[in-house]
């Protein structure tokens, strides 16, 4: 019977993972050597390195649930290498449960057919693509793009951009609202939001009115963890 | 041109082949060495399931998100995957501290260094995860913890607005409202709200259009 947790799995993701690796260090020296050409202070930099560690923890922690949901029919090598590179939980549970949907099994229990476990391989892999193709292979004309709205008018090339980013902001904001036409309960992402944003204008004012530097770089990933915190008291007393 | 723009379209090309390449490997390697080949027809069907919502969502994504990011940026976090709910985040939380503007030579490299170190940091943390994953289990299931990582996406995006909408609460009032009305009139879009983002995109750069065609920004 087939292995889900098999040790040559193991080795395949792990080179695989080491490979991601070895490319996330290369491009973070390039950047870093390139941000010293250009003047911006080594300590900055580290309050930056610093800063972005910091704020990968608690989304890193949570990809670590997302690793335990798929390791109970995928076994956890399979799992660890997809959320460690490409994929993320919201594409991965999908194509796993369609895959096993195609062969009729079930995702009750781990895989025992080293064929289904194929299949299901193949299908996350191939149906992961499109975004790592589209910016392997057009990244330049796209750039080309944007240089070209800001050549014409560099006010409005700003603004472009400032655009770009509400729109994916509000996209989010406006998630946040989609339950709460199922009652209170509905409500504990709106106020678990407030409470992050409530945060981060404390912060704020601390950063610019009280001159603390340091805490810019932590006011995001600080008021995140204190949102999240905020949320298990708030759903005890609400009933989430 | 420095070196680094000069070469960083080569290195993301190739590290993106690279990485293709290696991401097939997987499943090519575990046909070959269980000797356990798919049914083509399996696969067919199991990628027509799903390629035609997320394959439109990757695209979006990319043409949404290469911008923000920067070229190093882009290359590095459609490798290494979690780009809404981690790498986009990280690096505009960096780029915001180091006063750096998206589009140009600082801020290409400061979100370049945000996402390579949030990439590195989160392989060693599921490195970690999967070696004690019997330990931390029962901890990050249970069910005191359950509602923090349930909320982390208000959690992190009640941060992000603030900085945004403080910045340019012109442009953010419209495209918020828009987006608050539609997914409370179809909650059921909650499960595609990457489909969403280039609609929030498009109508705040008509919007902000409008609004500096009539000299209001």
């Amino acid at each position: 019977m087939f292995n889900v947790n098999h040790p040559a799995l193991f080795w395949m993701a792990g080179i695989v993972i080491l490979y991601v690796l070895g490319q996330s260090v290369f491009f973070s020296y390039k950047a870093y050597k390139r941000a010293l050409e250009l003047g911006i202070e080594r300590k900055k930099l580290f309050s930056i390195m610093k800063g972005s560690a910091v704020f990968t923890i608690a989304p890193a922690i949570a990809i670590i649930i997302g690793m335990i949901t798929l390791s109970r029919f995928l076994g956890l090598a399979l799992p660890w290498l997809r959320l460690s590179v490409v994929g993320a939980l919201t594409y991965e549970l999908p194509a796993a449960t369609t895959a096993a949907s195609v062969l009729g099994i079930s995702l009750s229990e781990p895989i025992s057919l080293a064929k289904a476990f194929s299949v299901i391989a193949w299908v996350m892999t191939l149906g992961s693509f499109s975004g790592i193709v589209i910016v392997t292979f057009f990244f330049p004309k796209i750039e080309k793009g944007l240089v070209k709205i800001k050549s014409k008018d560099e006010k409005w090339g700003n603004i472009f951009m400032d655009s770009l980013f509400i729109g994916m902001i509000s996209a989010f904001l406006g998630m946040i609202f989609s339950g709460v036409t199922s009652g209170l309960k509905g409500f504990i992402p709106i106020f678990v939001m407030l409470f992050s944003a409530c945060l981060m204008m404390i912060f704020g004012y601390f950063v610019k009115k009280k001159n603390i530097g340091w805490l810019s770089n932590y006011a995001m990933p600080l008021s995140m963890l204190g949102a999240m915190i905020f949320s298990i008291p708030l759903s005890s007393w609400i009933g989430g | 041109m420095s070196n680094y723009e000069k070469n960083i379209h080569r290195w993301g090309k190739i590290s993106g082949i690279l990485a293709i390449l290696m991401f097939t490997s997987f499943p090519l390697f575990f046909s070959i060495y269980f000797d356990a080949w798919p049914n083509f027809m399996d696969v067919l069907q199991g990628l027509l399931g799903i390629v035609p919502i997320f394959y439109t969502v990757g695209i979006i994504e990319a043409f949404t998100y290469a911008p923000m990011l920067g070229a190093g940026g882009s290359y590095l976090s459609f490798v290494t995957g979690n780009i809404t709910a981690l790498k986009a985040p990280c690096a505009i939380n960096a780029m915001q501290f180091a006063k750096a503007e998206p589009g140009t030579a600082e801020g290409e490299v400061i979100s370049t260094l945000a996402i390579g170190i949030s990439s590195i940091v989160t392989t060693i943390i599921l490195f970690l995860g999967m070696i004690l994953l019997a330990q931390l289990t029962p901890i990050l299931e249970s069910e005191i913890l359950a509602p923090a990582f349930a909320n982390i996406l208000p959690a992190l995006f009640g941060g992000l607005a603030v900085v945004f909408i403080s910045k340019n609460w012109k442009i953010a009032v419209g495209p918020t409202l828009l987006m608050i009305i539609i997914f409370i009139i179809k909650p059921s879009l909650a499960g595609a709200v990457s489909v969403l983002v280039p609609v929030g995109a498009l109508f705040a750069i008509l919007l902000s259009r409008f609004l500096y065609k009539k000299n209001l920004l």
